[in-house]
């Protein structure tokens, strides 16, 4: 099959690419630059390439971009920067969550969805939620404790602008 | 330096928000103009001769730009011995081909190369490359494979290396024995599962310098690169990318050369990663191992003899199985004094992925026997198992099997009885379901083996400014290594931690540093970095003495100032000073390299000398649901408990700890790589489990601090030994709650129903 125009909305910014029926959303956000979204399994195991598609988590190696056309795509970057963090973000880099990293832009997201529909969340269901996130790395403990501190200091629907306007760090 | 301002702090690493935010490039990530796909042919059999290969039909493709096998590379071979920057002497027989010409001996093993303007064409045009194969004959077992007549792996014989211990008299020993306990044990293939595939970019630059751009634990393998492709060393460059995860499957080779001979060919950068599924194939495991232990005891509990012979599944090709099963055999005691000890380890070829480093690095396939021995010796004699351990732990001043003296504080039974309490009231039995408890000691070393001499170095450098530079290179897997160098340099400078920057290695601009591996980065590149940072300070401190008129032990750094201890109101600004010595021309950097103690080899014919610098210890305990209608097991209630020596970063340092006791708990209960005739039945990660998140509570972490550890400050390593009595913990606590013996991992269903003659 011939490629197709599509309208990818990521992380706010519009994007029309022109892709063929087999690319996957994963392929075509990495090629687009997008590569805080991470391959570490293409097979829909790892949960390293978890994106938000309108709102709803998802392992981009199992979505077809064409499925996304016109969609919201929400990737841990789009979260926040350096000089801007989300919250979760924040929290995770305080938590010693972070270790080699690989798995966190995924992680990021997921708890990200899931703060939204539940500010409060206990152990077992931020574990549950980010049960498909693979980490070979935390043993998950600190990853864990890091939402749960987000869930606490209640700061997770608050935007990243809203939060601070110092200037940006080097 | 009493009174640490920044080390033992939990610390952001300076590395973990870029990561939270995903702004760090992995070695995937990373593009350059012009670039072109690899893509690796593998040998579907595990034993075959190669007939014919024929690319033609594949170079014929449009998009194909290259297409390599052996003939094209003049049948490379590249030395698969322990990699490092030191000189040592090699073994005989640590050659393996980069891609196989006339026979292929593992299923997964490199045939050719592509290079093409884009994957898909690359993949098109491995199927284009015709190679005909004919199956020979193969060995699968390493028993099997050290019989008269088995199929040979490579010449002369299967046999790929032998060590032993002989300490004392071994017949005496058994016969001063009121009891001898006799088991054999056994544990499978484990795959690393990091979460980030191997992966790498090259180039060739102007200068005619091949630069790779790699995920790995070894910046030292330029000098492999080079001499595989029979180059000059300084031709090669490797950058090191933050790697995502490594665990010892890093630790050889596994891009480079690909990276390096497609680059030189097409004179064009080059991207190469391995999907998952290629991961897991052309990569190392972990040593399965069959493990005879015999144990000689007295009826109050002392051990007078142990013979422990020891069968290790080198897999195709030898990499570094040599030293792994050397470092089982020297820790096949565990941390006991054993004044007649008899110890025969082999490694054996066959026809399966071949097996190398794994976190741990033949550590804790014999903890899980000799601690499961500890539990069985305590049973048999209706001893307390921390009472039969006590009575035997080794202890500070005392000798191991090899003859080495223990330097450094050994909190055997403090570690051991903090881990148990940690665990609080016991959980009741319900029903079916028993409730066990079980805990395990271990002796893990930290860096390298002494005879090969190993050094690490570090640049440090201070800015006119007041801020620091170090240049060290020194692999970042994610274990925070960069960032524990942060705050050594910050701690002894007076520097704030945020105005310390190190860089991530690159051999034109960071001094080697050694490997990421056995557990020596802290310890080496620690001690380098604090050895670069003193000289510096001691510049200052001179120079500011002079401005004082004071000793320059009365003054201090701290905050960026230098000041004077009883008076801090005389104080300078750093960047002042720094200012007064350059103008003098005073030195403000400086390159440290830090020597481990060098040694000479052990003794073959008796495995005595020392052999490493120093060990950790620590113990591990756990309580365990068993279902003994199901045979499911569920973890209740662990604890770690590790003497570190110093926690530089305490944060880090629990990190580690749970996620080593997090694979630790996967490799008693859930992973095994089932490999059935060469082939491995497991190839993914939804048919190969790792733990999830809702797999095991979490882990405490009680650290010891002895300050007796050769690290900077006093500390200890971590990175490894936090895996190490893991699983064996867990094989006590089932076989406590089941009251019947566990001798083999993992600790499925079905072994806990087959334990209870349940089927
Ligand atoms: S890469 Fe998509 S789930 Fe692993
Ligand atoms: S931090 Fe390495 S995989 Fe999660």
């Amino acid at each position: 099959m011939e490629p197709k125009l599509i309208t990818l909305k990521i992380n706010g910014r519009t994007h029309q690419v022109a892709l063929k029926p087999n690319v996957t959303l994963l392929r075509a956000l990495r090629d687009l630059g997008y590569t805080d979204v991470k391959n570490g399994c293409e097979k829909g195991d790892c949960g390293a390439c978890a994106v938000l598609l309108n709102g709803r988590p998802v392992n981009s190696c199992l979505v077809l971009a064409w499925q996304a056309d016109g969609a919201e795509v929400l990737t841990a970057a789009g979260l926040g920067t350096v000089d801007r963090p989300h919250p979760i973000q924040e929290a995770l880099a305080d938590s010693g969550g972070v270790q080699c990293g690989f798995c966190i832009p995924g992680i990021v997201v997921v708890a990200k969805a899931l703060l939204d529909r539940n500010p409060n969340p206990t152990e077992e269901e931020i574990r549950e939620a980010i049960s498909g996130n693979l980490c070979r790395c935390t043993g998950y403990s600190l990853i864990v404790e890091g939402i749960q501190r987000i869930a606490e200091s209640k700061e997770s629907s608050e935007s990243p602008e809203a939060k601070s306007n110092k200037a940006p760090t080097l | 330096m009493a009174n640490f301002k920044v080390v033992g702090k939990p610390i952001r690493r300076f590395d973990a928000l870029s990561k939270a935010v995903g702004a760090t490039l992995f070695a995937d990530d990373f593009k350059m103009p012009g670039m072109l796909h690899g893509k690796v042919l593998r040998s579907p059999y595990p034993s075959a001769r190669i007939v014919r290969i024929d690319p033609s039909r594949a170079r014929a493709l449009p998009g194909v730009v290259c297409v390599l096998t052996a003939a094209d590379i003049g049948y490379a071979k590249m030395v698969a011995d322990i990699p490092g920057q030191t000189g040592q002497r090699e073994r005989p027989r640590s050659e393996t081909p980069v891609l196989a010409w006339d026979r292929v001996r593992y299923k997964g093993e490199a045939v050719a190369l592509v290079a093409a303007e884009t994957e898909e064409i690359a993949e098109r045009a491995l199927e284009l490359i015709d190679v005909e194969y004919e199956p020979m004959p193969g060995v699968f077992d390493p028993l099997e494979a050290m019989k008269p007549g088995a199929p040979v792996v490579f010449e002369p014989d299967n046999i790929v290396a032998r060590w032993r211990i002989r300490k004392g008299d071994i017949e005496a020993g058994f016969a001063a024995a009121d009891l001898i306990i006799e088991n054999t044990y056994r544990v499978p293939f484990v795959e690393h599962a990091y979460l980030e595939p191997e992966a790498g970019v090259a180039w060739v630059d102007e200068r005619g310098v091949i630069n790779i751009r790699v995920s790995t634990q070894v910046m030292e393998h330029f000098r492999t690169v080079a001499r595989t492709l029979g180059i000059p060393q300084n031709r090669v460059r490797i950058q090191g990318a933050f790697a995502g995860g490594g665990f010892g499957g890093k630790e050889d080779i596994t891009v480079e050369v690909f990276l390096a001979l497609l680059a030189l060919h097409t004179r064009r950068p080059v991207r190469l990663v391995y999907t998952r599924e290629e991961s897991i194939l052309a990569h190392s495991k972990r040593h399965p191992y069959i493990m005879r232990y015999r144990t000689g005891v007295k009826r109050n509990g002392r051990i007078t003899a142990l013979r422990v012979e020891l069968i290790a599944d080198s897999g195709a090709y030898p990499y570094l199985s040599p030293y792994v099963s050397l470092y089982s055999t020297v820790v096949a005691t565990g941390p006991y004094r054993i004044d007649n000890v008899w110890v025969d380890t082999v490694a054996v070829a066959t026809n399966n992925p071949f097996t190398s480093a794994f976190r741990g690095f033949g550590g804790p396939q014999p903890c899980f026997a000799y601690e499961r021995q500890m539990d069985e010796i305590a049973r048999a004699l209706g001893m307390d198992p921390l009472e039969v351990r006590r009575i035997n732990y080794l202890r500070t001043g005392d000798t191991t099997a090899t003859g080495q003296v223990i330097h450094s504080a050994a909190l055997l039974e403090e570690s051991a009885r903090r881990a148990l309490e940690a665990l609080g009231e016991r959980t009741p039995d319900r029903g079916p379901i028993r409730v066990g408890r079980g805990f395990a000691s271990y002796m893990q070393p930290y860096g390298r083996l002494m005879w090969l001499h190993d050094t690490s170095q570090a640049w440090v450098g201070l800015e006119l400014d007041g801020t620091v530079v170090i240049r060290c290179g020194a692999p970042d897997p994610g274990g925070g290594q960069l960032s524990s160098l942060c705050q050594i340099a910050s701690e002894v400078l007076g520097v704030p931690l945020e105005n310390v920057v190190a860089y991530t290695p690159d051999t034109a601009l960071t001094p080697l540093a050694g490997t990421t591996t056995a557990t020596r980065q802290l310890y080496m590149s620690g001690n380098a970095v604090l050895q670069a940072a003193t000289a510096i300070r001691k510049t200052l401190l001179d120079r500011a003495s002079k401005y004082f008129e004071e000793d320059p032990e009365d003054l201090d750094l701290a905050d960026g100032r230098v000041f004077v201890k009883n008076d801090p109101d005389r104080s300078m600004p750093l960047p002042d000073l720094i200012r007064i010595c350059a103008a003098e021309g005073l030195p403000l950097s400086h390159l440290a390299m830090f020597k481990a103690p060098f040694r000479d080899p052990i003794d073959p014919e008796t495995g005595q000398g020392d052999v490493f610098p120093d060990f950790t210890f620590g113990a591990f305990a756990v309580e365990v649901a068993v279902d003994t209608e199901t045979g499911l097991i569920e973890v209740l209630k662990s604890a770690a408990c590790h003497d570190v020596g110093r926690a530089i970063n305490p944060a880090a340092v629990i990190g580690q700890i749970q996620g080593g006791s997090h694979q630790g708990l996967g490799y008693a209960l859930m992973e095994n790589l089932i490999v059935e005739n060469g082939e491995i039945r497991t190839p993914s990660l939804s048919e190969y489990l790792i733990p999830t998140s809702v797999d095991y509570p979490t882990t405490q972490v009680i650290l010891l601090e002895s300050g007796t550890g050769l690290g900077p400050f006093g500390a200890k390593g971590i990175g490894e030994p936090a895996i190490t009595p893991v699983a064996a913990a867990v094989a006590n606590a089932v076989s406590d709650a089941l009251g019947v013996p566990i001798r083999e991992l993992p600790i499925t269903p079905e072994r806990v129903l087959k334990a209870l003659g349940k089927l």
